[in-house]
């Protein structure tokens, strides 16, 4: 061993350990934090298509006569269905141009209608996602998103139907209110068995779930039933001056609603980082013990909390009423509820990431349905793409081996949750 | 005399630290030799490597001058070389015997377990090496140093020749700590070998024969006890001098602070901890709480400080009777807690030092205005703790989660002692430190003493109960035995008490340990 060496690692270990402040945090912290989520979206894609050459029958017979040609037809498969999926989604790009080009002003619009469309999609996404990324903040696992976007759809209906004759400006608000209100009590009921009796709230949420879905079968079925829909599980419409307005002629939906999610978005995460409730929630959802000790109570957290992400959780429902369908009918979610819990991990349960990871869940969502017409590859293909795209980002180990990324030195931003039977 | 065994240049790098940096070392037949570093200074990364827990990048280990590998504890043990964890390896519900015996089990023909056969081989090693082990007996009704000597059985039950202890005296009382110093002793009379790992200055001039220093990565000195005096040995461990001794005056104790009346206190099994424990602090006073870890003092510190009910008596803190209250409204009496669990309690590790550092403040003017908080005025605030309490941060963003053990208590400290405080319960403040924290932290409480606040602090280290304390109380299954002025006691006298001896003679003058009582 000469000096040298010796010195060379005793520098290099004062380096690291003594003074960090000269080495450290020299990164942009964003760029650690986004790039598992996008490797994970960018491998997701890459296994999708893996899945489409394998389940496609064409791709077989190819293989049939020669490997060359197995390959290209593999390829173009691919090639078709992803084309489809961005023209789809996001819109044709030469149209696209061409309209900008133009000067008529329907061209344009229907031009961006796939980019429009998917923003539409996103929405409801974006504020289910963030009553999930609210209560994994806060420490809890509000898994009865559905159910409380269930209820807060019908009583938004409700108000939206039945009250007439008030402006526009009170109507909307009113109604949108009302949806967020019953999310709330939806949450609320199992945020307080939870903070009075240490039920879990991940059972209770379950329970409200179902409760949810029957209660709003017997609304649609009876009191709250369209007169003369024949027994159908239908809402009637509700009134023009209860509708979030749509921006352009039909039918192109894109409405109000989504800058109404970015703005909620924004409160929320102004409200999680700039206020005292926020800390108050982080800080019992991070470390009950440690809010115990500095004096908070867990109890009131809690409860208020899953108030907060139920009302969230309403507001999707509202929202798809008031904007989209303007009358409720059973099929009014496609798994809003369940997918949130994987656009609030995917987003790392910030309200950016949150936003972001919706729209790519409604982009994609959209894109799946034109690739399904052109090139008859399921919708449910997409399903699988999330799910890989989730799978990684719980992961993330996997995406550092492939990837050969170093582990962050600084410990992550995790998700803390209590676990089963943990604390209460 | 060849080295039974020797480590010849092993090197070891983890992403971005050096903790292993090109380490020698020799243990020769039949000594003791002490391996002292801080925490994270590179020891159980190379006793990891010895034992098979991680691959050296670089480097040798030779056993009798035989060059070996050593891939798991299996190839480990079967070079003789085997560990004593600071947490032992033990199931509670099984007798002795089956402890030892598990993963080494001797058969019968068919394939029974032959516990007899077992048994008589322990207790022949228990004999040999007088550790008066019944192998019958369950784990779960011994104390915690007869577990300790089932370990060391389990090592010698599989002849292992070399015995690498892992900070053994952590969980020890005084007295069994001394009961292990004559195990080793005659462990190594009859020709085994041993490495002891520790921070502890005391028990390496007490025990060791040979001392290596390690330091940051790199083995940085050797010595013997004979040589070396505690003040250097702390310097070696440090890389500079380093106060032993925190300069106290004699305490001017004022008005009473706080006083706990019959309290009575339950766990959470209803199992009563705390049994009827009467106690005053009065400022300007330290009041340490000795006892062996598990004798209420968790429950009783809870309880003064609002984060368990009692089941009957009274609390009182500044004239206010606060059994009732809650954990925030003593705070805001003034009374300032650096919790026993740092990482549990005390900190919200992926937070950041700023906003760890108001914790408990965080609500209030000026850190926020009404419900909108001051980031600018939380981070000046940050900054200023940053500087005046030397915590060593990249900066005041970085998350407390990824400090050091001692600054993540500084960070602590720096919240708790910068508020206007007049009572401090200290538990277990230095708890797992190096001994350049540990100097601060002292410094630091006796400091808040000297500014008229009344400090209870609660400590299984009898040392630092004795370095900082007024007065002590000694805590034994739940009820306080014996208040004693911190005043020409002997430690040994101390130590009886922690083991629910009272003695006859009540205060043996002995000096030397209250002056050499440190670490």
């Amino acid at each position: 061993m000469s000096e040298e060496k010796k010195d060379l690692g005793q520098e290099i270990l004062k380096e690291i350990n003594q003074d960090p402040a000269t080495t450290e945090h020299t990164k942009k912290p964003f760029l650690g934090k986004a790039a598992i989520p996008l490797l994970a979206i960018v491998t997701g894609l890459i296994i999708g298509a893996l899945l489409i050459a394998i389940t496609s029958q064409s791709v077989y017979a190819a293989f049939g006569e020669s490997i060359g040609k197995g390959f290209s037809t593999a390829f173009s498969e691919i090639g078709t269905a992803y084309k489809a999926l961005f023209t789809g989604a996001i819109g044709d790009p030469v149209r696209m141009i061409n309209a900008l080009g133009g000067d008529d002003a329907k061209e344009l619009r229907q031009a961006f209608n796939p980019f429009l469309e998917s923003l539409v999609q996103s929405t409801p996404y974006i504020f289910a996602g963030l009553a999930v990324a609210l209560g994994f903040r806060s420490g809890l696992f509000n898994i009865g998103v559905e159910g409380q976007l269930f209820i807060g759809a019908a009583c938004a209906t409700f108000v939206g139907y039945s009250i007439t004759g008030l402006p526009a400006w009170i109507h909307m608000p009113l109604a949108f209110l009302a949806g967020a209100l019953g999310g709330a009590l939806w949450g609320f009921v199992p945020g307080f068995l939870k903070a009075k009796t240490g039920g879990h709230e991940v059972i209770n949420t379950i329970m409200m779930n179902w409760i949810a879905f029957r209660l709003t079968e017997w609304l649609l079925s009876g009191p709250m039933t369209r007169p003369g829909s024949g027994g159908m599980p239908i809402s009637p419409i509700i009134q023009k001056t209860a509708e979030i307005p749509q921006f352009f002629p039909s039918p192109i939906r894109f409405h109000l609603g989504f800058f109404m999610a970015l703005a909620v978005a924004y409160l929320i995460w102004w409200l999680l980082f700039k206020t005292t409730w926020g800390l108050n929630l982080r800080t019992v959802g991070t470390n009950p013990r440690a809010a115990r000790y500095a004096g908070l109570s867990t109890t009131k957290s809690i409860i208020l909390a899953m108030s907060l992400s139920g009302a969230l959780a309403g507001m999707a429902g509202a929202v798809q009423i008031l904007a989209v369908n303007r009358s409720m009918a059973l099929g009014l979610s496609s798994g809003y509820g369940f997918d949130s819990i994987a656009l609030a991990l995917i987003g790392n349960t910030h309200p950016v990431g949150v936003v972001l990871a919706s729209i790519l869940f409604g982009t994609l969502r959209n894109g799946a349905t034109r690739m399904m017409v052109v090139s008859s590859i399921p919708i449910d293909i997409v399903d699988v793409v999330q799910a890989i795209i989730l799978m990684f980002v719980a992961a993330p180990a996997i995406i550092r081996s492939i990837y050969h990324l170093r582990k962050p030195k600084q410990e992550e931003d995790q998700i803390f949750l209590s676990g089963w039977g943990g604390q209460s | 005399m060849t080295p039974i065994l020797e480590l010849k240049g092993i090197t070891k790098r983890f992403p971005g630290v050096l903790a292993n940096d090109h380490i020698d070392l020799s243990l020769n037949k039949g000594e003791i030799l002490a391996l002292l570093g801080e925490n994270g200074a590179g020891k159980s990364t190379l006793m990891n490597i010895l034992y098979g827990l991680y691959q050296p990048d670089e480097g040798e280990i030779l056993v009798n001058d035989e060059k070996v590998t050593i891939n798991s504890p299996t190839d480990a043990i079967n070079q003789g070389i085997g560990m004593v964890h600071q947490h032992f390896m033990l199931i509670p519900v099984f007798t002795v015997t089956e402890n030892v015996m598990l993963g080494n089990e001797a058969v019968k023909q068919a394939g029974f377990l032959d516990r007899k056969k077992a048994a008589d081989r322990i207790l022949e090693i228990s004999n040999h090496y007088n550790l008066e082990v019944n192998p019958n007996d369950y784990i779960r009704d011994l104390p915690v140093g007869v577990q300790q000597r089932v370990e060391i059985i389990k090592l010698l039950y599989r002849e292992a020749e070399i015995l690498i202890f892992d900070e053994p005296t952590a969980v020890l009382t005084p007295q069994e700590a001394d009961e292990l110093f004559k195990i080793m002793r005659s462990l190594v009379e009859q020709g085994k070998s041993i490495i002891f790992i520790t921070h502890k200055l005391r028990e390496v001039m007490d025990i060791a024969d040979r001392v290596m220093v390690i330091r940051r990565g790199a083995m940085v000195g050797e010595t013997t006890p004979a040589q070396a005096d505690k003040k250097s040995l702390a310097a070696m461990m440090v890389g500079r001098a380093v106060d032993l001794e925190v300069d106290r005056t004699e305490s001017t104790p004022g008005e009473l602070v706080c006083s706990v009346e019959n309290l009575t206190v339950a766990d959470k099994f209803q199992n009563i901890v705390v049994d009827d424990i009467s106690l005053e602090v009065y400022s300007g006073e330290i009041v340490g709480i000795a006892g062996v870890q598990g004798n209420g003092q968790t429950e009783l510190v809870n309880a003064i400080t609002g984060l368990q009910k009692s089941l009957s008596g009274k609390i009182s803190l500044l004239g206010e009777d606060v059994t009732k209250f809650s954990p925030r409204q003593i705070t805001e009496l003034g009374s300032a807690h650096v919790p026993e669990d740092r990482q549990a309690d005390g900190l919200v590790l992926p937070f950041s030092v700023a906003e760890n550092l108001v914790l408990c403040t965080y609500y209030k003017e000026p850190f926020a205005k009404g419900v909108l908080l001051q980031y600018p005025v939380i981070l000046k605030n940050a900054e200023k703790l940053i500087e005046d309490f030397d915590i060593r941060t990249p900066n005041a963003f970085t998350p407390v989660g990824s400090l050091s053990g001692g600054n993540q208590q500084k960070v602590i400290i720096a919240r708790e002692l910068s508020r206007p405080i007049k009572f401090l319960v200290a538990s277990q403040p230095t708890r797992g430190l190096d001994v350049g924290s540990i100097e601060y932290i002292h410094k630091r409480i006796v400091q808040k003493r000297d500014e008229g606040c009344g400090v209870l602090l609660v400590s299984p280290e009898l040392d630092e109960i004795m370095e900082l304390s007024d007065r002590i109380a000694v805590m034994y299954r739940g009820k306080i035995i014996a208040v004693v002025p911190n005043k020409g006691i002997s430690k040994e006298y101390i130590g009886l008490l922690m083991a629910g001896v009272v003695p006859e003679e009540p205060i043996q003058f002995d000096e030397t340990a209250v002056v050499e009582a440190t670490f």
